[in-house]
């Protein structure tokens, strides 16, 4: 089993890939890398794409990550992925929305609390669409 | 005879009633066994990332990232994760009685508090107290999502970056059975320093493309994991507390019913035995 290399790929909400692989290819965030058994420890974060995983028994796994941390141990590879699609612009929306809600919340009106809501849900919207077509432009 | 009727109907309405009651408590069972394995899911991910934090700061023992650093404690911040919904026993009161006493706490050393609340009970809790509100989330349902906590956590995260507080905890029902659910403060940041067990195992990485960039990146999905984590073991702690709160009122309904069909039994027994004395006096007069 020495041409093998253990690969897990956890995300917060739960396991999603455990077991021995060929090789492995990841979206790190400096360009695309494949990893083979024996590769140096490396440290990197993931940008969104797929993670490639070559089983021993021929067959391919295909992940979609929206990003997260590679920890590349000696014998072993650990992708810690994101569940969700994120990017500076989308997590500033979603922390913009968070506080317009606690303002919102303050002022005690509730109509205006659903607007805000509202809003804050569009302001995401729109930021979602323009990562999904940023990425869509990456890969065409 | 009117009153076996009035009977009748509160009994029915108690019925009613405790069939509500046995449909949550099991309602919340099903969804308690869900929560837990969510819960036990998202263990792994919060544990790689503490070694990965912890390889991190043992293969760079210099530099320390502002997250790492303790300051001294001007203000702080208290994300508190409350539920959404009520009818779950004394969880909330308790969690809340903790959070106040935390915050009087550091109050009394001359530290400011800033709330950042999830769960609606919590925020119409706290903001009667007109403390400031840095971020709020209600409404992530019985799965909550870390896409929907991101936006939170990095509001309060902000402010500890740009010095708007030196502290940042955690409150949330912590999770110990079925039975008991304690309120649990965990402090969130700074972080401290992680135990470097495998020192014997130690190596330094490559880094693409910084040390400092990775851990900023490795740092904020941590505390969001343990945000996430709290607000899991929160919906499990809430559904455990509306089981065992169901549990009790389904078996008071039981026990009213009971009195309710004896005093009924009695009612309908005494109109009977004096509509007999009637019949009896009368066919005796004639």
């Amino acid at each position: 089993m020495a041409n093998t290399i253990d690969v897990d790929v956890v995300s917060a909400e739960g396991e999603i890939f455990s077991g021995p692989a060929l090789m492995v290819f990841v979206p790190a965030s400096e360009g695309d890398i494949g990893i083979a058994p024996r590769h140096a420890p490396l440290l990197t974060l993931l940008k969104a794409g797929e993670v490639r995983i070559q089983t021993p028994d021929g067959g391919e796994h295909l992940i979609f990550v929206g990003g997260g941390v590679l920890e590349i141990q000696p014998r072993k590879v650990t992708v810690l992925a994101d569940t969700a699609l994120r990017a500076r612009d989308i997590d500033e929306a979603a922390a913009l929305a968070a506080k317009q809600r606690a303002e919102e919340a303050l002022k005690d009106k509730v109509d205006k609390i659903s607007q805000a809501e509202a809003l804050a849900e569009l302001t995401r919207a729109a930021a979602q669409l323009k990562l999904i077509e940023k990425l869509r432009k990456l890969k065409g | 005879m009117a009153g076996t009727k009035e009977i009748r109907t509160k009994i029915a309405s108690v019925r009613s009633t405790q069939k509500i009651t046995k449909a949550m408590q099991m309602v919340a069972t099903s969804k308690m066994r869900r929560a837990q394995d969510r819960m036990r899911l998202a263990r792994p991910y919060a544990d790689k990332m503490r070694t990965v934090i912890g390889h991190l700061s043992a293969a760079n023992p210099d530099y320390r990232h502002p997250f790492m650093v303790t300051r001294a404690a001007k203000s702080i911040g208290i994300i508190v994760i409350s539920t959404d919904r009520g009818l779950c026993g004394g969880l909330n009161a308790n969690l809340f009685k903790s959070t106040l006493h935390l915050m009087r706490e550091w109050q009394q050393q001359g530290a400011e508090v800033n709330l950042c609340l999830i769960g609606s009970k919590g925020l119409g809790f706290f903001r009667r107290l007109g403390l400031p509100i840095l971020a709020n989330v209600t409404h992530l349902g019985d799965r909550p999502h870390v896409k929907d906590l991101i936006g939170t956590v990095k509001v309060m995260l902000d402010a500890y970056r740009e010095g708007r507080i030196d502290r940042l905890f955690l409150v949330n029902a912590h999770f110990v059975n079925t039975m008991t659910q304690q309120p649990s403060v965990e402090q969130l940041l700074p972080v401290e320093p992680v135990g470097t067990a495998d020192l014997a195992e130690h190596w330094d990485y490559i880094y693409e493309p910084s040390a400092a960039g990775i851990l900023d990146g490795v740092l904020m999905r941590y505390i969001e994991s343990q945000v996430y984590r709290g607000a899991v073991e929160n919906v499990a702690s809430e559904m455990a507390a509306r089981m065992v709160a169901m549990k009790a009122a389904s078996d008071n309904a039981g026990k009213l019913i009971n009195e309710l069909q004896l005093i009924y039994n009695k009612a309908r027994q005494a109109a009977i035995t004096k509509e007999l004395a009637e019949i009896v006096g009368g066919a005796a007069a004639v």
